[in-house]
C-alpha cells in the first residue's frame, strides 16, 4: 500500500496551477484534501504521474455568499461550519465520512470526486447548485445535474479545475429532507435519497443505487413506489438489487415526508 | 496452592501501568522497533488466483529495478525449508510460499527485498507470472465426500441413538458460522536476521503465541529450536488470536533474510491482512437434539463441516477440538455424539480467532435451545434452568471429558434475569409485536472454557495414531530482584494489549509487599532469555489462570527466600532493599546452604489436564467461567436493520484480578461477538476471488455501532487456578451471536436466519 512512483506540486496560484493542468491534464490530479485520492494512490487503483497539490491557494478558500447562492470555494473543508447554514447539509454532513475525514475532506473534492455513494453530489443536484470550473484558456458554470457523468466520471475537462461550487441558499417555505441507509456509522450509503418540497413543488433525487447522484420526476402522491420504478440498482457484496429497489421506496418516501412536514412547518 | 496473599492490590481495578506509554504515543510496537543495522524491506506478491498452477515466473526484470536487493521465490522457499507439520496429515504440504500451485487469493508467491517499500512494491509489480487457472474448491460441504475432506472422526457418549427414540421432541437444523476475523489496528511484522556464521534466525515479530508456532517455524525452517530467537515487541496493536499465524511470514522473511544476505523488515498493510493473514474457520453444524416434554436435554448429536482454507495449518485443526470437553455446553445431557470432517477450500487458511471455536458450538447449541422451547411452549430461560449443571455438582465431568471446575449457574442466570428485568422485557416485547413492531429477546447460557489442554488437538487422530501423549498449558516466570531491591518480572505470556503488565505487578505487589509501581514487568518476550514452554502466549484466556500462576508461585518462591533471610539475620523488618543487598553483596550472611542472589524462576501447569484417553474423552480446559446473556433487540421491518435495545452480560469467571480489565475484556469480547451476529464476514465469489478485501466492505463494527452493555459478575474460585481466577476474555464473544440470533428469531417469528444478521439479509428474511 504504497504510491507507484509519482511528481509532486503545490502551485501557489491560480494562474499556475492553471498551466500545469495545461501542459500535463490527463496526466494529473489534483490534491485537495486527499481522503479518498490518498488511499486511491496507496492502492494503486489511481496513479497520475503529476500530483497537483492545491492547499496553497488562497484564491480557492473564499466562502461567500452571492445572489441567493453560498459559493463555496475548493479548498473549502467538510467540517466547516459555515455549510451548516444550509438545513439539508446540515443534515447530509455528518453522513459524509468521519469527523477526521471531514476536517481535512473538501467540499469540491467530494464533488469532483464523483462516488455515485457520496453525500455532497447529491445534495448539489437535488438543490439545483453548480460547479465553477477554470482552465488557463476558458471558464464555465456547469449545472450539478449535467456535471456527474458516472462512476467517478464528470464534465470535467483534463485541463480544468473545481475552483468552487454554487449552492442556493435554502428559500422561505421549503423544507429538505436528506435520508440514507448505510449499515455502519459512516460507511457509504447502500441508498440515500435527498428532497426539497414547497407546497406543490417537489424536487427528489437519489444516490448510490444509480451510477451518478440522479434527480427523478416523481408522482407526488407515490414518491418512493414511483422513484423505485426508475432505478434498476446493481446488487453488491452486501445487497440484492431487490433490496436496494426496496430501500429507495423506503427512503424516498421518508425523505419526501420529511421535507413536507418541514415545509409546512 | 498456597499462595500467601494480602488483601491489597490483587481484586482492584488499579489502573494500567501500559496507558501512560500509549497515551504519549510512546509505545513500542514491532514498527518501532529497529533492532539492526541496514535493515532492508520486503513487499510479497501474491496470488490472484484461488487456485492455479504457477507455469512460469520470472523475476529478472525486478531484480533490475532501482534499489532492489534481490527477490525470493516460491522456489527458493521449497528448496530452503520444510513444510509446516500440522495436526493432521494433509496430502497438500504448506510452505512459507506456494510453488508450483498457488491454493488461495492473496498467497505468497514471492518476496522482492529493496532499499524501502516503496521500491520493493515497484519491483513486484515487474515479475512477470503466467498462471494457468484450475477449479477452485470453495464450498466446504458440497466437496465433503472428496478427497479435499482430509479429517473424519466420530464420537460417542452415552447412547444417543437410545436418548432420541425415546425423545418427545427431536429437532435437526442445521447452522451455518461464517469465516470472521479479528481486524486487530496493528497488523503482521516481523523483522528477520538470518546470521550465516552461527546459522541462526533472529527474527522480532509481533506473534502472540502459542509457542508451540515457534517449532512449528523452526522444524520448518530446518532449525533447532535454539537457533531459532523469537523475539516480541513490548507493546502489540491487538491480535485477537490472528497474530498466531504470523508464523508463517517468520519463516519467509528468515528465509529472505537468509538467501539475500541483509536483515529483512516486513510490515503487512490492510489489504494483505483482510486477504492473507488468517481468520475464523467457517462452519456447518448440522445439530440433532432430542428433549423431553418438559424440557429436558437429553441427547445431542453434532454433523460438523469445518471449512479450515487452502492448508491444514498449526494449530488446526484446534478450533474444532478446543470445546470438546464442553460439546454439552452448560447442561446435564449425558448422550452426545459428534461427526467432526475436517474440508479444506481455496480460501485463506483459518487459525485463532477470539472465542475459537466457541461462537460456533454456541450457535448450533443456543439456538436448538430456543427452537426447543418455543416449539414446546416453554421459557426459554425455565429450559436453560431445568438443564443447567448444578452448583452441587462440581467438579463436574461431561460425557466428552471436560471437567467443570466450579460455578453456580442457576445463580448466574438469575442474575442476569433480574438485570435485564426478563420478565417484563419478554412482556413487553409480546405486547410491541401485537402493535406490528419487531421487538424480541434473546438467552444465551455459555460455559467459557480457559486454559487450553494442548493435547486436545490430537484428537483429530484416533487413539493409538496420536504420537506422543501431550498435555501442554503451563507457563513460566522469572522474577529478579537487584542489588538495590529493583523487582523485574520476565512473562512470556506476549500481552496484546490487555494489560498484563499491571495485573502481574499487582500480584507480585501483594506477594512482596510493594505497590505495583515499583514492579517492572518485562513481556518483550525472547525465547532465548525467557522462562518459556511450549505453550507459553496469550491465547485460550489463559493469563489469569497459568500466566499469573507463574508469577504468583515466583513471587512466593523470593517470598519465603527473603523470609529465610530475614530470620536468619534476626530482623523481620529489614528492609527488602537491605535483603537485595545483602544477597548480592554479601553472601556469606545468608543461611547455610542459601544460594547467593535474588531470582526465582517458576513454571505452573494446572492439574487435571491429561493427554486424550482412549476413549477420546478430553478435559480441553482447566477453568470453565460461565456467561449469561441477555439480548434485547428491534428489528426495523422496512429495513430489516436490528437495533439492539438492551445487552446484559452476566458472568462468573472466578476471582476478578482486576475488575476494571475485566470490564474491559467483555466490551470487547461482546464487540467481537457483536460484529460476527450482525455485521463481519468473509466473502469470496464463485471463483474465489476475494471481495471483502478492504475495511469498505469487510464491516468491523466500530464503537458508534456497539451497544453499551450491562455487565454483572458473581465470583465463584476456580480450585483449579492459583488465585481463583478464570479467563474471561472471550465469553461474551462465544454467547453474543447465539443472544442476538435468538432476539432476531423472537423478534421476527422466523428460525431460518444465517449471520451475520445484517439488514439486507433480515429484509430478505422478511420478504420471503
Amino acid at each position: 500500500m504504497k504510491p507507484a512512483p509519482l511528481r509532486y506540486v503545490r502551485p501557489e496560484t491560480l494562474e499556475e496551477t492553471l498551466g500545469v493542468l495545461a501542459e500535463h491534464g490527463g496526466a494529473t490530479k489534483v490534491l485537495a484534501g486527499g481522503q479518498s485520492l490518498v488511499p486511491a494512490l496507496n492502492m494503486r487503483i489511481a496513479r497520475p504521474e503529476l500530483l497537483v497539490d492545491i492547499n496553497g491557494l488562497s484564491e480557492l478558500s473564499g466562502f461567500r455568499p452571492e445572489n441567493g447562492s453560498f459559493i463555496v470555494g475548493a479548498t473549502i473543508r467538510q467540517a466547516d461550519t459555515r455549510l451548516l447554514r444550509h438545513p439539508l447539509l446540515a443534515e447530509a454532513l455528518p453522513h459524509v465520512g468521519h469527523f477526521v475525514t471531514r476536517n481535512r475532506g473538501t467540499v469540491a473534492g467530494s464533488i469532483a470526486h464523483a462516488d455515485p455513494a457520496a453525500e455532497l453530489p447529491l445534495c448539489l443536484v437535488v438543490l439545483g447548485g453548480s460547479v465553477c470550473t477554470k482552465s488557463a484558456s476558458s471558464e464555465r458554470e456547469i449545472p450539478a445535474s449535467d456535471f456527474f457523468v458516472a462512476h467517478y466520471t464528470t464534465a470535467l475537462e483534463p485541463d480544468e479545475l473545481v475552483v468552487e461550487t454554487r449552492w442556493p441558499a435554502p428559500q422561505a417555505k421549503w423544507g429538505y429532507a436528506f435520508c440514507e441507509f448505510a449499515q455502519r456509522r459512516g460507511d457509504y450509503a447502500l441508498c440515500m435519497a435527498a428532497a426539497a418540497a414547497a407546497g406543490k413543488q417537489l424536487r427528489v433525487a437519489v444516490g448510490s443505487v444509480v451510477d451518478r447522484p440522479t434527480l427523478l420526476e416523481v408522482d407526488p402522491e407515490r414518491p418512493g413506489e414511483s422513484a423505485a420504478a426508475q432505478v434498476e440498482p446493481w446488487g453488491n457484496v452486501h445487497a440484492s438489487p431487490a433490496y436496494l429497489k426496496h430501500l429507495v421506496r423506503v427512503l424516498v418516501d421518508r425523505a419526501v415526508e420529511t421535507a413536507r412536514e418541514r415545509s409546512a412547518a | 496452592m498456597g499462595a500467601k496473599l494480602a488483601e491489597t492490590w490483587v481484586g482492584r481495578s488499579v489502573l494500567r501501568l501500559e496507558d501512560e506509554a500509549l497515551l504519549r504515543g510512546e509505545g513500542r510496537f514491532i514498527d518501532d522497533l529497529d533492532p539492526v543495522a541496514g535493515t532492508r524491506h520486503a513487499a510479497v506478491l501474491r496470488s490472484p488466483f484461488a487456485h492455479a498452477r504457477i507455469v512460469r515466473l520470472d523475476p529478472s526484470a525486478a531484480l533490475n529495478a532501482p534499489g532492489v536487493v534481490g527477490v525470493l521465490t516460491g522456489e527458493d522457499v521449497v528448496a530452503m525449508s520444510r513444510p509446516f507439520p500440522a495436526g493432521i496429515e494433509s496430502p497438500v504440504p504448506h510452505f512459507a510460499a506456494a510453488h508450483g500451485t498457488v491454493r488461495y487469493v492473496g498467497e505468497p508467491v514471492a518476496v522482492v527485498v529493496a532499499r524501502d517499500r516503496y521500491l520493493a512494491e515497484d519491483a513486484i509489480e515487474l515479475i512477470e507470472v503466467e498462471y494457468e487457472p484450475l477449479e477452485p474448491v470453495l464450498d466446504a460441504v458440497a466437496a465433503v465426500a472428496t478427497e479435499a475432506c482430509v479429517s473424519d472422526r466420530v464420537f460417542d457418549y452415552g447412547d444417543v441413538a437410545e436418548a432420541l427414540a425415546r425423545a418427545d421432541l427431536v429437532l435437526r437444523e442445521r447452522f451455518r458460522f461464517p469465516r470472521w476475523s479479528c481486524t486487530p489496528v496493528e497488523c503482521y511484522g516481523v523483522v528477520a536476521d538470518w546470521d550465516a556464521a552461527a546459522g541462526s534466525l533472529t527474527a522480532w515479530a509481533n506473534f502472540q503465541g502459542p509457542f508451540t508456532l515457534h517449532s512449528v517455524a523452526a522444524a520448518a525452517l530446518g532449525l533447532s529450536g535454539s537457533k531459532l530467537r523469537l523475539i516480541t515487541p513490548t507493546d502489540s496493536g491487538g491480535s485477537f488470536g490472528i497474530k498466531s499465524a504470523v508464523f508463517s511470514y517468520v519463516v519467509l522473511m528468515g528465509l529472505a533474510s537468509r538467501k539475500l544476505g541483509v536483515p529483512v523488515r516486513w510490515i503487512e498493510d490492510r489489504l494483505e491482512h483482510l486477504a492473507a493473514s488468517s481468520g475464523s474457520t467457517a462452519r456447518t453444524t448440522e445439530l440433532e437434539a432430542g428433549f423431553t416434554a418438559d424440557g429436558e436435554l437429553i441427547a445431542l448429536r453434532y454433523d460438523v463441516v469445518e471449512d479450515v482454507g487452502a492448508y491444514v495449518r498449526a494449530p488446526e485443526p484446534a478450533t474444532l477440538y478446543r470445546m470438546h470437553g464442553s460439546l454439552s455446553g452448560a447442561y446435564r445431557v449425558q448422550n452426545v455424539s459428534a461427526r467432526n470432517r475436517v474440508v479444506l477450500t481455496n480460501t485463506c487458511p483459518s487459525g485463532l480467532n477470539r472465542g475459537f471455536g466457541g461462537p460456533q458450538l454456541y450457535l448450533a447449541l443456543e439456538r436448538t435451545m430456543a427452537i426447543a422451547a418455543r416449539r414446546l411452549g416453554l421459557d426459554p430461560a425455565e429450559v436453560a434452568r431445568r438443564n443447567l449443571v448444578s452448583s452441587e455438582d462440581f467438579p463436574y465431568a461431561t460425557p466428552s471429558g471436560g471437567i467443570y471446575d466450579s460455578g453456580d449457574y442457576e445463580a448466574c442466570l438469575d442474575d442476569a434475569l433480574e438485570l435485564a428485568g426478563y420478565e417484563e422485557r419478554r412482556a413487553e416485547a409480546v405486547s410491541a409485536r401485537a402493535r406490528g413492531r419487531l421487538v424480541g429477546v434473546g438467552l444465551a447460557c455459555v460455559v467459557e472454557p480457559s486454559i487450553s489442554n494442548m493435547g486436545y488437538v490430537t484428537l483429530a487422530e484416533p487413539a493409538g495414531e496420536r504420537g506422543l501423549p501431550k498435555s501442554g498449558n503451563a507457563e513460566g516466570c522469572t522474577i529478579s530482584i537487584s542489588p538495590l531491591g529493583g523487582i523485574t518480572v520476565q512473562l512470556p505470556t506476549t500481552p496484546q494489549g490487555q494489560g498484563h503488565r499491571t495485573v502481574a505487578a499487582q500480584v507480585v505487589a501483594d506477594i512482596l509487599g510493594v505497590a505495583p509501581q515499583e514492579v517492572e514487568v518485562l513481556t518483550a518476550s525472547d525465547t532465548s532469555t525467557f522462562p518459556w514452554t511450549v505453550a507459553s502466549g496469550n491465547y485460550s484466556s489463559r493469563f489469569s489462570g497459568v500466566g499469573v500462576g507463574a508469577v504468583a508461585l515466583a513471587a512466593n518462591k523470593l517470598a519465603q527466600k527473603i523470609a529465610e533471610i530475614r530470620h536468619h539475620l534476626g530482623d523481620d523488618s529489614i528492609s527488602l532493599r537491605r535483603v537485595a543487598g545483602t544477597a548480592h553483596w554479601n553472601p556469606e550472611s545468608l543461611p547455610p546452604d542459601m544460594e547467593p542472589g535474588l531470582q526465582a524462576t517458576a513454571y505452573f501447569a494446572a492439574p487435571n489436564l491429561h493427554p486424550p484417553d482412549d476413549q477420546d474423552r478430553v478435559a480441553s480446559s482447566a477453568a470453565h467461567g460461565f456467561v449469561v446473556d441477555v439480548a434485547v433487540v428491534e428489528v426495523d421491518r422496512e429495513t430489516g436493520q436490528v437495533r439492539v435495545l438492551d445487552y446484559v452480560s452476566v458472568h462468573d469467571a472466578g476471582r476478578l484480578l482486576n475488575p476494571l480489565l475485566a470490564e474491559g475484556q467483555v466490551r470487547g469480547g461482546l464487540a467481537h461477538g457483536v460484529g460476527a451476529a450482525l455485521f463481519e464476514r468473509v466473502v469470496y465469489d464463485e471463483e474465489g476471488n476475494l471481495l471483502t478485501s478492504s475495511f469498505m466492505d469487510y464491516l468491523c463494527p466500530t464503537a458508534a455501532d456497539l451497544p453499551r452493555p450491562r455487565i454483572g459478575h458473581r465470583e465463584t474460585p476456580s480450585p483449579f487456578t492459583p488465585l481463583g481466577a478464570k479467563g474471561l476474555g472471550e465469553g461474551t464473544t462465544m454467547s453474543a451471536p447465539a443472544a442476538l440470533a435468538n432476539a432476531v428469531a423472537d423478534a421476527i417469528g422466523r428460525d431460518d436466519l444465517e449471520l451475520p444478521l445484517t439488514a439486507p439479509r433480515v429484509w430478505e428474511v422478511l420478504s420471503r
